[in-house]
């Protein structure tokens, strides 16, 4: 039997074994996924649950309920990749030979990079959204939060989901005149970035969306540390911005796994092909989703469409044929932006966010980079897509791996 | 479209960055940093070339890696560029403006 083993059971590994237990002969091919943990989390939830959108218990489900019944799922921490000789040791001393190694080990946040973030203020008026347990404090605090310099940062990209703050600012602001106090919160949104997003007619959508809704935005901010004492974020360069309630998007990195491989950049992430998925280093090893260093978005979307790239490329190396499939960078997001509408952007390398319609030409029904209820719909209805349809492998009708040009205003 | 730097017509974007790095000189980096207010000290050459090795290498540049580089720390990055470090410095360089990878 041949060994093809997956690591990390999130969005992508769990994609990833879904679509290779179906195309895979099971006579010849044995599937392992090893992931330490118990429980999937929906992350794109993080972002509803400060705000009492979503109950903890619409994000968290057992990660052995998406995992098919003839895959081997392994409950275990990994200690090292050893690619020379093609072999996973686990944390229990254990070590698994594998033909085929899948890496899909994410990102995770990483605050102990910024000076002072993991300070006295942690989760007093210093919190992340990024983590359940953060989103969950950060929630706790804005039920008796009474107002004051709301600042919403993040400190260097790549970040998981680049529009997930954006977001925060915009349900921030729905949330505070809800409780009808919105006149007593200053809401900044703090990017190193040198707009509201990193394309050009997104960003200038997005900067008047900010305008609309009185969040100012506070542009080339490279974060040097967190002032505990003064409540303030300081830059570089000497700026400063001070807070009552600092909600930051810590430095994002992949796992720790990969720096004592020896198979990571400076971040830990993993030097990808960034059109056949092959890691640059070994043949046999393919990486997907957030652990990749590939310059596309890292999220669900971006892992859905990998995935089905992906799965082609591994049916011919597994042949001995040529890698032909070629992913495009394709992403396709979502942007709450409050009081029950939403934005859409699609998206891939070469091409950048633009408005239109999708995915239909011509019909639509959801608009492209204008907000709309439909796309909030489609938002809200991606919750139930992910977890019936997308972890499962099975395709989402009409959109395809790689971006489509027709209908949009290039 | 194009533009006279140290007496030659040269590609540049909108934004005044090289679009074709092989027309770069040393004499097209010196009027490049003079417009962004810079007199080049030879730590600033030494971090350009380091900017242009990576540019090369086709490996995307941070500020997090320029503070990695052997060459400079974050802090002193910041006092050879004072506005805008990374932006200024890649234009001198004559290389895209890094696009902060969505």
């Amino acid at each position: 039997m041949k060994q093809l083993l997956i690591l990390g059971a999130g969005t992508a590994g769990t994609m990833m074994a879904n679509h290779l237990h179906q195309k895979l002969d099971k006579k010849e091919w044995k599937i392992s996924i090893v992931d330490e943990r118990k429980e999937h989390h929906y992350q794109p939830g993080y972002l509803f649950l400060p705000f009492d959108i979503y109950t903890p218990e619409q994000i968290v489900k057992q990660i052995k309920d998406f995992i098919p019944s003839d895959v081997d799922l392994i409950t275990e921490q990994i200690s090292k990749i050893d690619g020379k000789t093609s072999v996973v040791k686990l944390a229990n001393g254990k070590d698994l030979a594998y033909d085929l190694l899948i890496i899909a080990t994410g990102s995770k946040i990483a605050p102990e990079e910024t000076e002072g973030m993991l300070g006295n203020e942690w989760q007093k008026s210093v919190f992340d959204f990024y983590t359940f347990e953060g989103a969950l404090a950060l929630r706790n605090k804005l039920r008796n939060w009474e107002g004051g310099n709301l600042v919403i940062h993040i400190t260097e990209m790549p970040i998981k989901c680049p529009v997930a703050p954006l977001e925060f600012a915009f349900l921030a602001d729905a949330f505070f005149k809800d409780k009808q106090m919105r006149d007593k919160v200053n809401i900044t949104y703090v990017t190193p970035l040198s707009g509201a997003f990193t394309k050009p007619k997104s960003t200038a959508a997005l900067e008047h969306l900010l305008a609309e809704k009185n969040i100012s935005i506070e542009s080339d901010f490279a974060i040097a540390e967190i002032d505990n004492e003064a409540k303030k974020i300081v830059d570089y360069g000497g700026k400063e911005v001070s807070f009552d309630l600092l909600v930051t998007v810590p430095t994002n990195k992949g796992d720790a796994l990969m720096e004592r491989s020896g198979l990571g950049d400076d971040l830990n992430f993993v030097p990808t092909n960034k059109e056949t998925l092959q890691s640059k280093d070994f043949a046999n090893i393919f990486v997907i989703g957030d652990a990749t260093n590939v310059p596309a978005s890292k999220a669900g979307s971006v892992a859905h469409f990998e995935a089905e790239i992906l799965t082609e490329n591994i049916l011919h190396f597994i042949k001995g044929e040529a890698l032909s499939a070629s992913f495009d960078g394709h992403a396709n997001c979502f942007i709450e932006t409050g009081e029950g509408k939403a934005l859409l952007i699609d998206f891939n390398y070469t091409h950048e966010p633009v408005d239109g319609v999708f995915p239909f030409a011509g019909v639509g029904p959801m608009q492209l980079l204008k907000e709309s209820r439909m796309n909030h719909w489609g938002k809200l209805a991606f919750r139930w897509i992910y977890w019936n349809m997308l972890l499962k492998g099975i395709s989402i009708p009409f959109v395809t791996a790689n971006m489509k040009t027709a209908g949009k205003n290039f | 479209m194009e533009k006279l730097i140290a007496g030659k017509n040269i590609q540049v974007n909108e934004e005044g960055y090289m679009t074709d790095f092989s027309q770069w000189d040393k004499a097209i980096g010196e009027e490049l940093a003079k417009e962004n207010n810079i007199d080049l000290t030879p730590k600033h050459w030494e971090l350009i070339q380091y900017i242009q090795n990576e540019f090369k290498a086709e490996s995307p540049l941070t500020i997090r890696k320029i503070g990695k580089s052997g060459v400079v720390d974050i802090k002193e990055f910041y006092a050879l560029f004072p506005v805008g470090p990374l932006k200024t410095a890649t234009k001198i360089a004559g290389i895209p403006k890094p696009a902060g990878c969505i």
